[in-house]
Order: structure tokens, then sequence, then C-alpha cells
């Protein structure tokens, strides 16, 4: 490893834990009820980063496929079903449309890029795997969960144009394409908008991390580049992937808009 | 139920009215039963041709923003009425007897009152020749002169032709004697 960079120890954590200060100091004196929220929500982040960073660390020292392997699924399972908790509804299949659609899109981007682009070896290097896979899946999650989220309100505030149409003799694709295409977009939106300000309003986590440790800020910029290129192509392999799958979940093959189907989801 | 019939469905609130006017235009499935159209079984023919034969039209029509015709034309975009023309002729025709100028269709959907919209709705399906009519209390919210518009637009549509037939839901007593001949009367659900 590289260490042209400067080592961050407990003690330097304590004192960056000491900033939260400032947000619990707000949330006194507004009132605004969140210290517990606050503290929880540090705690929470702290172990589970230092947890990870564990892992890691006996992932890159074991360097077994299969362990990678077993690790990278357990991250994508996360992911597709984090994608639906965010959703105010629900349907038969969504749990298993997210799944298939986060793992799908992130796995394939990761092994297109990873070989094709970046040509790691071994194939399941972790160092870059996990990392890259990591950055997919997390971007794929938000792309994902606003797609299905808006796929799902479009056909509850849309039913009535949408039937309307299958009533005068309209395909279900005829009659709800509009809504697929609507949600698609609203689920490229966050990397559409991240894309236009990259390097100008904001500097990528990865590429800040790649030049606090040392890298040349000419390579890391190429390879935040290239990683965007990823995200963006997986975000929309999955997002289409998903909101297709969601249309023929909630249309039958006789072009019935199935929406008993939709429940929202308790915490609404 | 042969060609040319006007049915009233009537019964108390919850009977299934509405629902039973969905099953028939294959908007909701069956729990059992089979309903035959034409001999054949709906469950196993082409729904949007039978759809666009069958036309389910209820108390709260929508469209997409954009002006009357703009809506009026969509309809015929699609693959079912490919080689369907817009009919200017009968649209025009048909707005001017029931009182609308020749600029109505350049109204925007969101200017239309109540029974404006509902004419739209009509217009929008009657110009794609349905041969039965399913309606669900399509005049249930509207002002009486626009209860009488829709009454004379179905009237012209059965004068057009002797097959054509409606089953219509409806609270309105008079209505169902002045519109219909033949009556169902649906239990509790």
């Amino acid at each position: 490893m590289d260490s042209a960079y400067i080592q961050i120890g407990n003690l330097e954590l304590a004192l960056a834990a000491l900033l939260m200060l400032i947000n619990l100091g707000l949330s006194a004196w507004l009132r605004l009820g969140l210290g517990r929220q606050l503290v929880l929500a540090s705690v929470r982040m702290s172990v589970q980063l230092l947890l990870v960073g564990l892992i890691l660390e006996w992932i890159f020292a074991l360097r077994n496929p299969w362990v990678v392997l077993l690790l990278a699924m357990i991250m994508g399972t996360t992911a597709g079903i984090a994608a639906v908790g965010r959703t105010g509804r629900r349907f038969p299949g969504i749990y298993r449309n997210s799944l298939l659609n986060v793992l799908f899109a992130s796995f394939l981007v990761t092994g297109l890029a990873g070989q094709g682009i970046i040509r790691f070896q071994p194939w399941y290097d972790p160092q870059y795997f996990i990392p890259l896979l990591g950055m997919l899946l997390g971007n794929a999650l938000t792309g994902i969960s606003l797609a299905l989220d808006r796929f799902m309100e479009n056909l509850v505030s849309r039913r009535a144009f949408i039937e309307s149409m299958l009533c005068l003799g309209a395909t279900r694709w005829e009659a709800a394409h509009r809504e697929v295409k609507d949600a698609v977009r609203t689920g490229m939106i966050p990397i559409i908008n991240a894309m236009m300000v990259m390097g100008v309003v904001s500097l990528p986590g990865m590429m800040t991390g790649q030049i606090l440790a040392g890298a040349d800020p000419a390579d890391a910029v190429r390879y935040q580049i290239v990683i965007v290129f990823m995200i963006a192509a997986s975000t929309a392999l999955g997002t289409l992937g998903v909101v297709m799958m969601s249309f023929f979940s909630m249309f039958s093959s006789r072009h019935r808009l199935l929406s008993a189907q939709l429940l929202r989801t308790q915490s609404e | 139920m042969t060609p040319g019939e006007a049915w009233a469905v009537s019964g108390p609130s919850g009977s299934g009215k509405t629902l039973l006017l969905r099953c028939l235009a294959a908007l909701d499935p069956l729990d059992e039963g089979r309903i035959l159209f034409e001999g054949r079984d709906t469950e196993t023919i082409n729904v949007p041709a039978y759809r666009a034969r069958v036309l389910y039209l209820h108390q709260q029509p929508a469209f997409f923003e954009g002006t009357v015709e703009e809506n009026l034309r969509a309809v015929l975009a699609l693959a079912q009425h490919s080689g369907r023309e817009f009919d200017q002729a009968w649209i025009s025709g048909t707005l001017e007897r029931l009182g609308k100028s020749p600029d109505f269709l350049q109204r925007p959907i969101s200017a239309l009152s109540g029974g404006e919209a509902q004419i739209v709705a009509f217009l929008r399906g009657l110009q794609i020749s349905p041969t039965l009519l399913l309606l669900d209390e399509p005049t249930a919210a509207l002002d009486p002169e626009a209860v009488g518009q829709i009454e004379s637009l179905i009237e012209a549509w059965q004068a057009a032709d002797p097959e054509h037939s409606l089953l219509w839901v409806s609270h309105d007593q008079g209505q169902l004697e002045r519109m219909t001949s033949r009556r169902l009367l649906l239990g509790d659900g």
C-alpha cells in the first residue's frame, strides 16, 4: 500500500466526532428534536464503516474468488432490498424485480468495464472489484428506488387515463408507455445532474480519496471519469430493467392494469 | 343480450353494477363464469380489438393535457385503429348539433366544464365506431342541459345502426325509462 498520505488514528477519529457537536448544538438550540437520531446515526455509521474496514482487510488478504463473490452478493442483495425500502407502495414481485436488476446491472457493468477497460487481474481482485461494485450498487439503488416509486405513483395518479386508453383499444404498452418513460427519466436524473456539475460544484469522493492517498490528480480524474460512465451505464440498465419488469408485473397479458396489487407501505 | 337492445342496470349501492361493467370491458378479471361476445369467450379473444367494439364510459373521463382535437386524434394513433382517419365532417356536424362553435376543437381540455369533458369523452369513443356501449353513470354529475346533449349523442349513435346496443347504469329512473327498454336488476352483490 502507498503510504504517501497522512494516517488517521483513533485520536483523530475522536476529534472528528467532535464536529457532530455542531449538529447537536443546532438541534438543541432550534429544538429540532434530532439529538437522539444524530447520535444513533453517528454511532451506526462509525461502527458499520469500522466493521467493513476489518472485513475488507480480511478479504484483501485472503484474495479468494468465492469470498469476494459472497461479499458482492451480500452487498447486491442489500442494495436490492434497500431500493424497495424507500418506495411508498409495493406490489407482489417488487423485491424480485429490484434484486434482479440491481445485481444484473451492477455485475454486468463491473465485469465489462473491469475486464474491458481497467483490466485488473485476477478478475476478482478485491481491491478493484469490491469498491467498483459498491459505487455502482449505491447509484443503481438510488436510480431504481426513484424510478420504481415514480412508476407506481404514476400508475395510481394516472389510472383513470390509462384505463380510458385501454378501453379505447390501446395495448398495455400504448396505454402506459408515458408512465414507463417518465419513471426511467426520473431514475436517471440524479446521475445526469451529478455529471453536469462534477468538478465544478462537486469533487467526487473517489477522486478526492485517491488524491488524498497520494495518486496523481490526472490519474485520479481519469479513474473518476471511467467510474462515472460505469455508474451512468449501470443506473440506466438497472432503472430501465426494473421499470420494464414492473410494467409486466402491473399489467396482465390481457391488457389489464392490476391496480389492486398496488398497496401503500405501512409507513406512509 | 342480443344486438340492438338497450338494457338498464340497476341495483343498490355495492351490488356490483360498476364491477359488472368493468368485467364486461375486460378491465377486471372474472372470479367465475364466462363472458361470450359474438359466441366467443372474452378471455381468449384479442382484448384491444374487443374493447374497441365494447366501449366502457364512466362518470369521470380522463384526458392528457392538450386540446380537444389532440385528445380525439390520439386515439386514432393506436395500432388498433390504424387506417382510420379523423372524421372532421362527423365531428364538426356533431358539435354543431350540440351547439358548440367550431373552435371548440382547439380548446384546452383543462378549460372544459364537466359536461363538455363528457361530450369529448363520448366523441373520443364514438369516433371508433363501437358496437356496444357500457355506460356507468356518465351523466350523474352533469346539469340538465349537458345530460340532454349526452342523451342526444347516444340516440344518434343508436339510430346509426340497428345493431348498436347498450348497458346503462344510472340512478336516474326517468333517464333509464327514456333510454332503455329492458332492465337488469342486481341483488346485494
